[in-house]
């Protein structure tokens, strides 16, 4: 059914549906209104599952470990400060090999303090194992959770998956939502039965001291295993779109690329902003597309690869950055071509809208202004020099 | 795919840390034991083994050597010898 919902209500409403047994969560701007909602939700005997309230993110992330180790399903989100706090634990999560699944409400990390938009948090935490969901907007917000449930679930898989939804654009942003039933949700994804589980009638160990003799596999096997995921996505994203007459692809999303001669690469909210602008500008003739990264971990290279390669100018947003070094994303993609034959004459870097600086339409044409035959590296966009001081004053 | 994550319990016991010892290992003169079991108690390993006087006994597959029984007994009845020695 069609609703008009805020983010973090639609987030709270589709997590309902798919009955976590257990819920932890401590609340930060800008997730607060999720958990918010859920721990309203379980108040009013909608939901039966256990509200486990803690001191903090650590607190959190470890007792959700705690209880899906027990065979359960759980649920939990964070933010910014928060998803560090947990950083320890959720590496923990993941090579325990537990299908946590966890909602980021993307913010930019501290110092200076700030609460808005960017994706630097989640982006930091890209190599800690988990499966990592970026989303354009509240409907794909709502329907990656239930994917993100299939996969991380999956017997084959036993892994964690982080939603990132962009914070305030997205959490505090409303739209309508086509909200699936409970009928429907359940038919897609039933009761979790775990691999294993903690049972004292059963008893088995989880996470042992392992020595050099068998670290090496441990991770090897998350490595292969995130391999495995990036056919497991597209199955189960077919099987969802099946369910629920919508069209994703799973890893990445095509927009109006194939005959264009210059094409933006991005993840999140930034993405609507970015096909407007496309649309915009392809009325006056202008060939411009986007390509959206859907799934970032595992990273789909092979898809990347099929859907640049015959482009002749790529620019890549990049809303986080690895300080001292390449752009995130701007340098994964740069890998892609490393080595091959066809492959777009620039790849263009550009750093747009951190700590929640808005990106307009005249930013992305401002980017597409410099995507030329020079090729650009950490380029920053609507960058402000007067705020900049060589000297200590 | 899954590494060597989940083991069934009990693995400790297949796991012969005795070979972790490197230089030395106890020796139990068995002339001046008390049987107090202050030996046995304080082993890290909780590998001695006994209960009556001068018949306490170490499993050296898991004896690493760490010599805090030959420091501990009262009477001096415990002494580390070379590894290699055949006493």
């Amino acid at each position: 059914m069609k609703q008009f919902l805020e983010g973090s209500q639609a987030v709270a409403e589709i997590v309902t549906l798919c009955k976590p047994a257990v819920i932890s969560a401590y609340p930060i701007t800008p997730q607060t209104h999720i958990v918010e909602g859920l721990a309203q939700i379980i108040a009013d005997g909608r939901l039966n599952s256990q509200f486990v309230n803690v001191e903090s993110e650590h607190s959190a992330a470890s007792v959700v470990l705690g209880a899906v180790a027990t065979g359960v399903r759980v649920y939990t989100a964070t933010s910014s400060q928060g998803l560090f706090y947990m950083a320890e634990v959720l590496f923990n999560i993941a090579g325990l090999r537990l299908p946590v699944i966890l909602t980021c409400a993307n913010r930019a990390i501290s110092a200076p303090i700030n609460i808005w938009n960017d994706q630097q948090d989640s982006i930091s935490l890209r190599d800690a194992g988990w499966i990592q969901f970026y989303a354009e907007n509240i409907q794909e917000v709502v329907d990656l959770h239930l994917i993100a449930y299939r996969v991380g679930e999956d017997k084959s898989m036993m892994l964690p998956v982080m939603v990132c939804m962009d914070g305030y654009t997205l959490t505090h942003g409303i739209e309508v939502v086509d909200m699936p039933n409970q009928e429907q949700v359940d038919k897609f994804l039933p009761a979790y039965a775990p691999l294993y589980k903690l049972d004292p009638q059963e008893p088995l160990t989880l996470g042992p001291l392992v020595d050099p003799e068998s670290y090496t596999e441990t991770r090897y096997a998350i490595q292969e295993t995130h391999k495995e995921a990036l056919k497991l996505i597209p199955q189960i994203t077919t099987e969802f779109n099946q369910a629920f007459g919508r069209q994703y692809n799973g890893l990445i999303e095509e927009y109006r690329t194939k005959d264009a001669e210059r094409v933006i690469v991005a993840m999140g909210s930034v993405c609507g902003t970015i096909k407007d602008t496309i649309d915009e500008l392809r009325a006056k003739g202008k060939k411009i597309g986007l390509l959206k990264i859907i799934t970032y971990r595992p990273f789909p290279y092979q898809e990347i690869y099929e859907a640049l390669k015959n482009i002749p100018m790529v620019a890549v947003l990049d809303r986080a950055l690895s300080l001292g070094s390449f752009a995130p994303l701007a340098s994964e993609i740069k890998a892609v071509f490393c080595g091959k034959k066809k492959a777009p004459k620039v790849i263009s870097s550009f750093i747009v809208g951190l700590g929640g600086r808005d990106i307009t339409k005249d930013s992305i044409k401002e980017m597409l202004r410099l995507l030329n035959t020079k090729e650009r590296t950490l380029e920053f966009i609507d960058l402000k020099p007067e705020l900049l001081k060589d000297k200590y004053e | 795919m899954f590494g060597p994550l989940i083991v069934k319990p009990g693995t400790s016991r297949n796991n012969k840390t005795g070979s972790w010892r490197i230089e030395v290992r106890p020796k139990f003169l068995r002339k001046n034991c008390i049987g107090c079991k202050i030996c046995l108690l304080n082993c890290p390993e909780a590998c001695i083994k006994g209960e009556a006087k001068n018949a306490y006994e170490v499993d050296f597959d898991f004896c690493k050597g760490c010599g805090i029984c030959a420091v501990m007994c009262p009477k001096d009845d415990i002494i580390m010898v070379k590894e290699e020695s055949k006493e």
